[in-house]
Formats: C-alpha cells, structure tokens, sequence
C-alpha cells in the first residue's frame, strides 16, 4: 500500500463554477477484491471531498486494524455489522463535486447473493464503472456485473481495469482483457463501453493520470465523468406524466382558486409546452395545456425529471394514477405485461398469490400468469423454471386487475418500470422492466 | 450517445434535486393517510418547507408541522419556528421533551446530559398520539454514515425502529409509503443533499434563517478542541476561560451538544465561500453527542431516532 500523504487544507472549490453544474448518478460494480471501496475512496480524496475529521477517524480505524497505512475503502463501509465482517452489505450513496458537476455514488456491493442490492443501485444510474482486477481478468461477475447493467438500461458502461500496478502497467494485460470483454459485451447487445486501465491504489487515472500508464491516451475515470450527458434515454422520449396528486384548493376568500384544478406530478420523460394537445388516460379525453407552474412562477416548457403542476383548459375528471400524455403519443393501455423480472425477497414468488404492482403513481392486482424462463446470470443460458427465489432474474407475465399505461423500459424507464408488493407484509420483493 | 439538444435541457444541481424532493413530498401526499413534516426551525427544515410550497401551493400542505422540542433550543430558533409556520398560516404542533420527562417516559441520566437522544421517546409518543403514519424528516445521507445507507422512504416498527438489514429495496422513483397501523414510514426528501448543496438552495431560494446561523459575538468556553457556548443549560465550570468569540452555527439542535464554529461569514453567500473550503465535516464541528461512538448515529436510528 502506497502512503497517504499527510492532511493538506483543501483547495477552495471553484465558486462560480459550482451553480448549475448538472449532476451525474453512477455506480460502481464489483467485489471487495476489486478496489471497488478504493476507488471510490480515490474519487473522493482526490475531488477533495474527505474532510480532516473523516481522515482522521479512517487513520484511527486503520491503526486499530493494525494498518500502516489510511485503509480508503473503509471510507464506505457505514454500517456497524459491515465494519465488523469487513465486507459491504447494502447499497450506500456517496456525494462529491467537482465544481463543474455534482455527483451521487451508489456503492453496490458484488456478491452473487446481493444481485438485488445491484438492480436497485442501477435503477437509478446513468453511468456504471464495472471493475476488473488485472490480475485476474474478465470473471463470472464481470458478465454478471454487465448483464445487470445493461438489463437496467444504465446508458454509459466504464469498464475500469484496476490493479495495474499488479500487472507492471501492462498494455497486454489491458487490451487482453479488453478482447475477452468485447466478446461477451458483444452478444449481450452492450454497446457505448469505454475501457481504462487504473491503479485505484496508487490514484493512476482516476482524477491523476499518473506516470505510469502513459501508453493509454484515452480520458481518465474523472474526464469521463465530467463529460458524459447526465440524460437517461439516448433519443427523443414521448411526453408522460403520471398524476401525483390533484391540487383543489377551493379557497372561498380567493375568486380565482374557486375553480383551480392543479395537476401535479414530475415529468418521467419528454418536454412539453404550454398550447401542446394533450390526453388524459385511462379516460381517453383531449385538451390543451393552459399553464406549467412552479409556485406563482409560469413555465413556458417542461422537461424530463422536472416536477411542475399543471393547469388543462377544459374542466377533466382527473386523480392520482391518471397520466397526461402528448394527443398522438400514447402508450399501450394493457392488463397483460411481459416483462423481465428481478426477484428481491426472501420468500419464493409464489404463482398461486395475488400481488400488487405499482406502476408511475398507479396499483394493481397482479397474479403470474407464466414464468417463460429463468437467466443464469453467470452464464446468461436461458433455463426453464417453475418458481423464482431471491436474487433470480426472469422473464415473466403477469395478468393485472387493472390497466396500465405502458411503455417498452428500453424506450422509457419511468413508465417501463415496476416494483412488486406483497400486501400482506408491505413489503417491495420485485423489480420489473416491461418489454 | 445523446444528441446535444437533449443535453441542453438537463436539469441544473438544484433544479435536479429540488425536483426530486418535490416528487418525494407528492408521493407522501398520495400513498399516506396522515403525514407530519419535522420542522425545528434549522436550515435544513427551511428548504423543507420551501419544497413543501412549490410542492402544494397555491393549496394547502396536506400535513401539519410538528416540532419535538427538548426545551434546550435558542430562544431564536423557536422564534423563528414559531413565526414562518405563522407566515406559511400552517398548523404547528409542539411536543416537549419535557412534558415525556414530567409523565416520567424520559429518563434522564444526569440533570445536564444532552437530551437529543431522548428526542426519540417524545416523537414516538407524538406519532402514536397523532396516529401520523407518515414523518417527513430534512436529514441527509452525507451527515453521517449509518444514514448514507438509509432509504428515502425508511420503514420503522410499531417501536420506531430501523432495521438496517432488512430495508424494503428502493428502486427507480417508485417508493413503497405502505405500513400497517402502528408503524409509520419516515421519509427524507432531501436525502440526496449536501451541506453545500443546502447553502446553495438557500442562497438561490432566498430563505431567511434564523441569526445564530450568521456570525455574531457570543461568551464561549474552549472544551477538547470545540466551542462551548456558554448559556443557561451549559453554564461555565470552575477553571473555564470564558471569551468573547466572533461565531456561527453549522446546524442548531439542542443546546447541550451543539456548538458554534469560529467565522465572521455574516451572509449566505460567505457561509457557501466557508463551506466549500471547511477541513471538518458538519457533524464532526458541530456535534458533541456524535463522537461517542463511530457508531452512535446508527445505534440511535434503531432505537427510533430520526
């Protein structure tokens, strides 16, 4: 282990670049073997993020382990019982700017057993940094890792070759594994993946570029960071606006509220503008949009992930679980869904119950209507299965009491996604991704 | 890769995460029966509330505020409090640490221990005299590392406790609010915020804040590297040097076990320039009770604390 160099002041952050900065939500793929934990710790010391009395308790942890050295990975281990076994057992979210971007970390943890802990870190990521150790080349969780990712719709893949310091900085190992990966990520239909050899250790190519991979010429991890669009889809998305909540404020003292019908919610994907011809699902009705509010403030437009109310021209009979939608845009109104399934709960999915599906703002009965097959996700074979246990991804049909306005989750992620609910405990045990 | 005109109308910093915690709010709004937002009067409780607006106006928020005093705040805080639920023509509910110590539910060890802990007792007994299924909280996961693994929508028993082993998966913006009577859910709208990212939203909203959160002249005893403030509940001790130091508040909860940094920041816009080079994370400054233990905060939550 390289010598962490002695506390300095940090270096003040460049204040007018830090407003409107945009932000970036990643994560990070791999086990406790891979540096996933140093290179995060990387990330964060070298951006500066680590604040003295952080280090300072780091060094007392290190020196208490017996450490010569400040352990960074245990800058991520949170939570008492992980500290103790030495390992990460749930998705912790970190938080560092650069003063251009603002980022948010989920630190997943890399155990076949934890794929669900993956699925929910990558449900909500732009960017995934899969980590290989040099050493030991593309693994079972490499693909594993990949699949995950790709299956999640994360649109930007790093793949960041770690412990080049292991390897004497090899090219050959480097591109050796970089053909092994192409390979797979090729008949998994991954595509947009950048590859780069690091040390995380020693700070080769994370915010540093080091002297010791000067053969590589491609961005570092931070330039990649720093420059890749914070969007989720890569095309133009259809309008969809799952209803929140219906803002009536019948104020007697104030004329104007007497007939003010807010509908409020957050734009899952697409723009629109005030003028735009609109339809109000399930009950098919078409109108225009008179305002976009925030506040008393008037919006001419509204964007992808920004929460607005809206204001319709004609009075419509609309609640919570309605979605607007652009007239001439509409999604599939279904009972059926096919769907790829992660299973999250202890106990098996079981096809004789009912479950509830929350799809956008809106619940439904569901039972399974069929399991079509099970992914061994270390071997992406697809199996034959009549039931589904914890941590089994498949693709599966259910059969809902109600309908649901669907898109296909390649195409939208927020009215392509679903979560399973088990009303008898309340507890969410699936993740669903619609096809 | 994404074409230009999308990038160009991605969201900034602030409008990304204003936005998220409108979301959260709404989700409250439409999956709980009858909700409380926590609002004590701290910064982090003021950006609340100006969420809680863009969120619901020009109707009214559909819970009421609440605040669990320990009866060991600033004098200015509860002034405060007292006087932007008034503005906001909210319903403010107060419940006292010291109305649980009267009916003999709290239990302090010693007359002068911080009472922050026992903050929990009196908010459990709120929330079963409310029947409140639902508690919105402005904690955020950079304050300390138990809470960078909580979830947004977090689930407590009927005794308020979290079980940092067995959350419900969070995934994607669909959050599960769902609980059986007697349980409640705590929800952390601004979960995903930093101390900067606070300032910033501050400065840009234009929130007003209590004074203590700007430098000012205040008697103070050195203690382990550390201000003391020196006040009724936290007297001087025989051999305290008292000075008179130019000070600020990073965060303002019970007396006992908050303490004022050395600044002459008198405006937002100081106070961001200070943050974005302090050496020393908020609660490491700020909180006494913290340092007890690496382990305290989590120790905390799963006895009920927020």
């Amino acid at each position: 282990m390289s010598a962490i160099d002695p506390i300095e002041p940090m270096q003040a952050l460049p204040l007018e670049a830090i407003p409107d900065n945009g932000l970036l939500r990643f994560l990070t793929c791999g086990s406790v073997d891979d540096g996933k934990s140093t290179l995060i710790g990387r990330l964060l010391y070298d951006s500066k993020t680590i604040l003295a009395d952080t280090l300072h308790a780091m060094q007392r942890s290190s020196e208490k382990r017996g450490l010569e050295v400040v352990d960074l990975s245990l800058l991520t281990d949170g939570l008492q019982a992980e500290r103790e076994q030495g390992i990460t057992i749930d998705v912790a979210y970190r938080y560092f700017t650069t003063g251009t971007r603002k980022y948010i970390i989920a630190d997943a943890p890399g155990h076949e057993q934890y794929t669900r802990n993956m699925v929910t870190a990558a449900s909500t990521a732009d960017l995934a940094i899969i980590l290989i150790d040099a050493r030991k080349g593309v693994l079972a969780q490499t693909r594993r890792h990949s699949y995950i990712a790709h299956l999640l719709g994360i649109p930007h893949v790093v793949v960041a070759v770690n412990k080049m310091d292991l390897v004497d900085y090899s090219p050959d190992v480097f591109a050796r594994i970089k053909t092994d990966y192409l390979a797979f990520a090729g008949k998994l239909g991954i595509e947009n993946i950048r590859f780069m050899p690091m040390s995380a250790l020693h700070g080769d190519m994370i915010v540093e570029r080091g002297e010791r991979l000067d053969w590589y010429d491609g961005p570092s991890l931070i330039e990649v960071l720093e420059t890749v669009p914070a969007v989720h889809g890569a095309h133009a998305e259809k309008f969809r606006f799952p209803v929140q909540y219906v803002c009536r404020p019948q104020d007697s003292a104030n004329p104007e509220l007497h007939d003010y019908r807010g509908f409020m919610g957050r734009v899952e994907s697409g723009e629109l503008a005030i003028g735009d011809a609109v339809t109000v699902l399930p009950s098919g009705r078409e109108t225009r949009v008179k305002d976009i509010r925030v506040l008393a403030e008037s919006l001419p437009s509204a964007v992808a992930e920004q929460s607005v109310t809206l204001l319709l021209e004609d009075e419509i009979d609309i609640s919570r679980g309605d979605m607007i939608v652009k007239s001439g845009e509409l999604p599939t109104l279904s009972k059926q869904i096919d769907a790829m399934l992660c299973w999250l709960a202890e106990a098996p999915l079981d096809p004789r119950r009912k479950y509830l599906i929350r799809h956008t703002t809106r619940d439904s009965k569901a039972m399974l209507a069929g399991i079509d097959y099970r992914i061994d996700i270390n071997t992406m074979e697809q199996q034959a299965s009549e039931r589904l246990l914890m941590n089994d991804i498949a693709r599966v049909r259910f059969k809902l009491a109600q309908p649901i306005f669907a898109d296909p989750y390649a195409e939208s992620r927020g009215t392509g996604a679903f979560i399973v609910i088990d009303e008898s405990s309340n507890n969410t045990i699936g993740a669903g991704m619609i096809l | 890769m994404s074409n230009a005109a999308l990038s160009s109308v991605t969201l900034s910093h602030l409008d990304w995460l204003e936005s998220e915690a409108i979301h959260i709010m709404r989700e409250v709004a439409g999956q709980c029966s009858n909700p409380v937002l926590l609002f004590s009067g701290g910064k982090d409780s003021i950006c609340m509330l100006r969420i809680a607006e863009k969120a619901f106006r020009p109707g009214r928020f559909p819970f009421p505020l609440m605040h669990i005093d320990t009866g060991h705040n600033y004098q200015e805080v509860i002034d405060f409090r007292d006087q932007r639920a008034a503005e906001l023509g909210e319903r403010l509910i107060v419940r006292s640490l010291e109305d649980s110590m009267a009916r003999g539910t709290v239990v302090l060890k010693s007359a002068d221990e911080p009472r922050n802990k026992h903050q929990s007792i009196t908010l459990l007994e709120a929330i079963e005299e409310f029947g409140f299924d639902a508690c919105i909280g402005g904690a955020r996961r950079d304050e300390e590392k138990a809470r960078a693994k909580e979830r947004i929508f977090s689930f407590r028993d009927e005794f308020g406790q979290w079980d940092p082993k067995n959350q419900r998966p969070e995934l994607w913006d669909l959050y599960n609010a769902r609980s059986f009577k007697g349980e409640n859910i705590r929800v952390f709208p601004i979960s995903n915020w930093t101390e900067i990212d606070v300032w910033q939203y501050i400065e840009r909203e234009q929130l007003a804040l209590p004074s203590i959160y700007f430098a000012h002249q205040r008697p103070v005893v050195r203690r382990s590297g550390g201000l003391l403030p020196v006040t009724a509940v936290t007297p001087v001790k025989p051999g305290d040097q008292v000075e008179e130091v130019m000070v600020r508040f990073r965060t303002v909860g019970d007396i006992t076990c908050t303490a004022p940094v050395e600044s002459d920041a008198d405006s937002v816009a100081k106070i961001i320039a200070e943050t974005a080079i302090t050496t020393i994370t908020e609660r490491g400054a700020t909180r006494l009770d913290d340092q007890t233990s690496e382990a305290s905060m989590e120790q905390r939550k799963k006895e009920g604390y927020f």
